[in-house]
């Protein structure tokens, strides 16, 4: 799996997804903070946005990503019993299984949204996640929530004819 | 709302700086197109490249255009906020602009050094950079929030890193709890006999300052005693320490040990930690002849009286009128108040057991080097006498480097101080045996001061040195104790077998065995093999992410005695800079309830983990106690009314960054 | 003709209530009857589409459009009506938030018409035969609107005044409303016209609620005998009321059955559902994952739980649709 895009034409081909990162910023920030000195290499393609816990991360900013063209969503926090403030990142996890469960509801499939307990050491499985996330999502393929939300319906005709 | 000194939302001055830092951004992310990019977004009055930004010209260009284009917002897109945020923040804040006007973007470790591929890199970049200036569009002038810190300090460890500290911030007239978990203060080092490169007795230098923690008048000294919750926040934290009963009371034992000679077991029985099981001792016990503070200990599991309650109790007579010992002494939980605290709590030794080709634990002449330190110690188990376990004074001594050291298979870091300890004690045991030693090193690494040069010495001494790894250590044919040493020597490129009386394994050195549960309890963070995290490898190197926590000495890592005592004595300078000035300023990043928006429903209030919020049963709403607060966010996340705000991270501020990395350029 | 302002009413794809809710208004208010003229009122009085569209742009005083849109018919509809009105309301939670037929969103057209005309089990039709948007029967040209793909709240298709929410509002709320609109009193444009605060705050089984608050199970209102004092969420019932706008005295909670979200969330929340999942979900007496997850898991439909009345008005609007 190549780890970077490479500016090459052919790889230009190449469906390059969006991924919206909410990093808490004590542990998974940090291990992507240790990820860059220690200079790792990792796919281009997440877009962290810093919170202090995972707690703080509301469901809404999920789905606002995913309805702004997000074509996957990743959330880090500290591993259970590690979080910086004793608890956020169980709420976290009360509230993923349950949100992932309505987003398949609403055919966002469940690679496009994950949850990852990355402390701040964790810099090479933070690269692998992102990796890993990133050519699932490429599989997938895009999104595309925005074209049928305002699309003109099967005309009564086309519909018997099916 | 418009806030009067800025005008409207809409209407907002913004200046995005991109630093290139040195080529370490410039090199692979096109900052002149991000500047240019940063030129088109809305509300954006300059876009500046710059080549150092946290240098002072860097800040002074920010406090200029300030001036010159009355700009109101500020970011700066370089490295990671955990390094320079409070920088920024303070050249802004020196322009006449609301500290928190401001938003950093990092493009250093999250882009430059992990995108290698300029374009793709340059694109994140400009992502990046547009969500901060939508965000900080939305920006609320704050203040930060300043909170008193008590002057009273905890230290952690009563190694050589603890005492230093201890005695450096009593000396400076703060009160330190001091909390060790064996009986007696002193950690590895008391159980040496000399240190490297000196030759210092240890006892020599360790013993004085020993006795001073317990002496002095701002020191209370809890040995046998551990830490097991820790509440609260920076300048205030409130500390829960179980002290573990010793059956003996401390404040009438003289440390006269006449009970010990009392004891109905004429000799020991027990295996004698202290001298890692080399020795025996009684129930009624003293690790070490200077050991602090001098208050015997009974050991319940061995002791007579409390297997069977039968004992005669000769050391209680003995005690006579002082009337120190006290079965029925119970564990005490004690709580104390402090406003900073030092952890000092060491390493421990690779267990050499973890390597079976290395015969430790099978043939009994194989040693560890800190046995072989209790050995050469003259109130060790042979009162520094050098005799092996079969009875034999050794003739010839091999010297193994880089025992669970340097190696994929155990730990990978090297552990710094064994080629010098291995060194010291090549020295030592040639002193005192006249034995021949055999070094096996794969490299000697000695990059201390004075350490070359001691090497020169031992190599003067007549110490062979061979480089290369032992790859097996088995008995000789005659089976007469004797093992042979295998060995490729990598300067002369045979292998070499060497029969000796004595193997020396140079242990390394590794995080404590319970570092996980004392980083939860403290709640900082640990790297790979559990050393305490530094909040910054060069800048910060005994401070953590923690305000008001530091470290020092062996468990950040390992190091040698002058390493150790200097970090000690930065930890604990640094705790004294934050007790003088009084106070300290904190991030104003709390959470708030509007109550005119609260309907009540009390969603929030068990989500806080400081038990900050309150209910008012009367007007029915739930309030936020600011002190209280550290300012997770968690309870404005679940707010379904969306009633429970953020400062910092309001949801305006969070979604016009989302929309900010997604939008298209 | 008088000089009392002129008044519109119209439906779109509601279910009828919201018509209710006016007629009973009319009845109980009848000196706001007295001083308005209904100019359009399809439900109850005999106007036709080009009457509306020989009155001048702007001659209507205020609309009331109820129902969400779904239909080529509809879409058209409002657009007329919106320049024909200076004040447009979107009256009922359809019109406001998508409603009941919203959940539509979950679905696609094909499907849709498949069920309902074709395998539903209170369905005969033989020979399968579906709606057609344009049939010829003996000679003549008969049309049907078209449908639209995705359900639509009525300011997804139009600019909208004011929102009355509720399925259906209540009286009192819409006599106020009437009564704002007939002062000229009217709240910043965009408003909805009932309190701005969650529903606890006027439900009289607020105090029962414990400080904290820990959900070991989920059950649904059939599976309790519920007490009829204490907190609904304290028994375990999913009560919408802390994620959706009060206004409505809590009437359901008042009959006994939890709050299903219809008045929509508060200004400050963009998407209901989310909103009430991270609350409820935050709310779960487990840390362990498996544990979360079985209690969680008796939500079975965690989007018609928490989504009843608001997927057309909520981020995603709908279920995705596959492009090819
Ligand atoms: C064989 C050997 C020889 C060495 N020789 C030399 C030498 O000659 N010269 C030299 O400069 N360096 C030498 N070193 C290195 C030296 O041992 C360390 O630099 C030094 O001991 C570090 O001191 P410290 O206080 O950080 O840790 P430690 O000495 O390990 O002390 C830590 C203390 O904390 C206590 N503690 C641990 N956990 C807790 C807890 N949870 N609660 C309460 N208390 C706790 C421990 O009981 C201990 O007393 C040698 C090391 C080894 C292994
Ligand atoms: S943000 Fe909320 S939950 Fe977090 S510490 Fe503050 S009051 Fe408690
Ligand atoms: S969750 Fe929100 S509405 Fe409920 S009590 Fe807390 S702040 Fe008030
Ligand atoms: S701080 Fe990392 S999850 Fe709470």
């Amino acid at each position: 799996m190549p780890e970077t895009t490479t500016g090459s034409a052919a790889a230009a081909e190449r469906f390059e997804p969006r991924i919206v990162a909410f990093f808490c910023n004590w542990c998974t920030y940090l291990a992507a903070d240790l990820a860059g000195t220690t200079r790792l290499k990792y796919a281009p393609n997440i877009r962290v946005v810093r919170v202090m816990c995972s707690g703080r991360i509301d469901p809404q900013f999920v789905l606002d990503a995913f309805a702004k063209g997000a074509d996957g969503v990743l959330i880090g926090g500290c591993h259970p019993g590690d979080c910086h403030y004793e608890s956020g990142n169980y709420k976290t996890l009360r509230r993923f299984q349950l949100l992932r469960r309505t987003l398949r509801a609403l055919g966002i499939e469940d690679d496009r949204f994950r949850l990852e307990w990355l402390s701040a050491s964790e810099a090479e499985p933070l690269k692998t996640v992102v990796n890993d996330m990133v050519e699932k999502v490429r599989a997938l393929g895009p999104l595309h929530l925005e074209v049928p939300a305002e699309a003109f319906a099967a005309e009564g005709e086309e519909v018997a004819a099916r | 709302m418009p806030t009067p000194e800025h005008g409207d939302a809409n209407a907002v001055r913004i200046g995005v700086y991109i630093c290139h830092c040195g080529t370490n951004i410039a090199g692979t992310v096109d900052v002149h197109a991000v500047a240019e990019h940063a030129g088109t977004l809305p509300g954006v009055v300059v876009a500046r490249e710059y080549k150092y930004m946290c240098s002072d010209p860097g800040q002074e260009l920010i406090k200029a255009d300030i001036r010159e284009h009355r700009l109101d917002r500020i970011v700066v897109a370089s490295c990671s906020p955990h390094l320079h945020e409070k920088t920024f923040r303070g050249a802004v804040a020196d322009g006449g602009v609301n500290p928190f006007h401001f938003q950093m973007v990092n493009i250093r470790e999250h882009v430059s050094w992990v995108h290698p591929d300029k374009r793709a890199g340059t694109e994140k970049a400009d992502a990046l950079v547009r969500a901060a200036v939508s965000r900080v569009r939305h920006h609320k002038p704050l203040e930060t929030r300043r909170v008193p810190v008590r002057s009273d300090v905890l230290v952690v460890g009563g190694g050589i890193a603890g005492i230093h500290a201890a005695l450096t911030l009593a000396d400076a007239g703060k009160h330190v709890t001091l909390v060790e978990r064996e009986p007696t203060i002193g950690g590895h080092m008391a159980m040496f006999d000399k240190t490297f490169p000196t030759l210092d007795c240890a006892a020599c230098i360790l013993t004085p300052k020993m006795t001073a923690v317990k002496a002095h008048p701002n020191i209370t000294l809890w040995a046998y005693a551990e830490v097991q919750a820790v509440s609260g926040y920076v300048g205030n934290f409130t500390v829960t320490v179980k002290r573990k009963p010793r059956y003996v009371r401390d404040d009438v034992c003289v440390g006269c040990q006449e009970c010990i000679d009392a004891c109905v077991y004429k000799v020991g029985k027990e295996p004698d930690a202290f001298n890692l099981g080399m020795s025996k001792r009684k129930p009624i016990y003293l690790p070490f002849p200077q050991a602090v503070p001098q208050v015997v200990t009974i050991d319940p599991e061995s002791c007579i009286e409390f297997k069977s309650g039968k004992c005669k109790k000769t050391c209680v007579e003995a005690c006579a009128d002082r009337h120190a010992i006290d079965f029925t002494q119970q564990e005490r939980i004690e709580t104390i108040e402090v406003g900073t605290i030092l952890l000092t709590t060491g390493f421990k030794v690779f267990d050499a057991k973890r390597l079976p080709s290395y015969g430790y634990g099978t043939y009994p002449n194989v040693y560890t080097a800190l046995e072989v330190e209790r050995l050469l110690n003259a109130s060790g188990p042979t009162a520094g006498e050098m005799v092996l376990r079969d009875g034999r004074t050794p003739r010839t001594v091999g010297i193994i480097h880089c025992i669970g050291s340097r190696d994929e298979h155990t730990n990978k870091h090297c552990s710094r101080v064994c080629c010098m300890y291995a060194l010291k004690l090549a020295h030592l045991v040639q002193e005192r045996t006249g034995a021949e030693v055999y070094d096996f090193y794969i490299d000697m690494r000695t990059p201390g001061k004075g350490f070359e040069e001691f090497y020169n010495r031992v190599a003067e001494e007549g110490v062979h040195f061979i480089r290369g790894k032992v790859a097996d250590v088995y008995p000789t044919a005659e089976q007469d104790g004797r093992l042979i040493l295998q060995a490729e020597d990598t300067l002369l490129g045979n292998v070499r077998r060497i029969p000796v009386d004595m193997v020396i394994l140079a242990v390394g050195l590794e995080a404590q065995a319970d570092a996980e549960d004392v980083r939860r309890t403290f709640n900082i963070t640990c790297g790979t093999g559990g050393w305490f995290t530094e909040r910054h490898p060069k800048l910060a190197p005994v401070a953590t992410f923690t305000d008001g926590v530091w470290i020092a000495g062996a468990c950040q890592g390992p190091k040698d005695i002058p390493d150790t005592v200097a970090q000690a004595g930065a930890a604990a300078g640094e705790a004294l800079a934050l007790i003088n000035a009084g106070h300290i300023e904190l991030e104003p990043n709390t959470a708030y309830i509007v109550a005119a928006d609260c309907s009540g429903c009390k969603t929030c209030v068990p989500m806080c983990p400081y038990k900050a919020i309150g209910f008012d049963a009367e007007q029915g709403k739930a309030a936020i106690n600011e002190v209280l607060c550290k300012g997770c966010g968690t309870c404005v996340s679940v707010c379904p009314s969306g009633s429970a705000r953020q400062n910092l991270f309001e949801d305006d501020e969070i979604y016009a960054e989302i929309g900010g990395v997604l939008a298209h350029a | 003709m008088t000089a009392k302002p002129k008044i519109a009413f119209y439906w779109c794809a509601s279910c009828g209530g919201c018509e209710e809710a006016v007629v009973d208004l009319a009845e109980q208010v009848l000196d706001v009857v007295a001083a308005v003229d209904i100019v359009f009122w399809p439900c109850a009085m005999d106007f036709k589409r080009h009457d509306v569209e020989a009155m001048a742009d702007g001659s209507i005083a205020a609309t009331f459009v109820n129902g969400a849109v779904r239909t080529t018919e509809q879409e058209e509809m409002a657009h007329l009506l919106r320049r024909k009105s200076r004040v447009l309301v979107a009256f009922g939670a359809c019109s406001q938030l998508g409603g009941i037929p919203g959940l539509a969103n979950l679905s696609d057209t094909a499907s849709v018409l498949a069920t309902a005309y074709r395998t539903s089990p209170s369905t005969v039709n033989p020979d399968g035969v579906l709606p057609q948007r344009h049939t010829v029967d003996g000679g003549h040209a008969l049309g049907l609107p078209g449908l639209y793909e995705t359900v639509r709240t009525l300011d997804q298709v139009t600019d909208v005044d004011y929102y009355l929410p509720g399925c259906a509002p209540t009286p009192k709320l819409i006599a106020a409303a009437v009564q704002a609109l007939l002062t000229g009193a009217l709240p910043a444009k965009g408003s909805v016209l009932a309190p701005d605060i969650a529903l606890c705050d006027e439900c009289a089984r607020k105090a029962s609620k414990p400080d904290a608050l820990a959900l070991a199970a989920f059950k649904r209102p059939s599976e309790v005998v519920l007490n009829e004092e204490e907190c609904l969420l304290a028994q375990g019932v999913l009560c919408m009321g802390p994620a959706t706008r009060g206004g409505c005295e809590a009437a359901c909670v008042q009959g006994n059955m939890p709050c299903t979200g219809c008045s929509g969330p508060t200004s400050r929340v963009r998407d209901q559902g989310a909103k009430a999942l991270s609350g409820f979900a935050s709310l779960v007496a487990s840390n362990d994952a498996a544990e979360i997850e079985r209690i969680t898991g008796a939500i079975a439909d965690p989007v018609g739980t928490l989504y009843r009345y608001a997927l057309p008005a909520s981020l995603l609007r709908r279920r995705r649709v596959a492009v090819s």
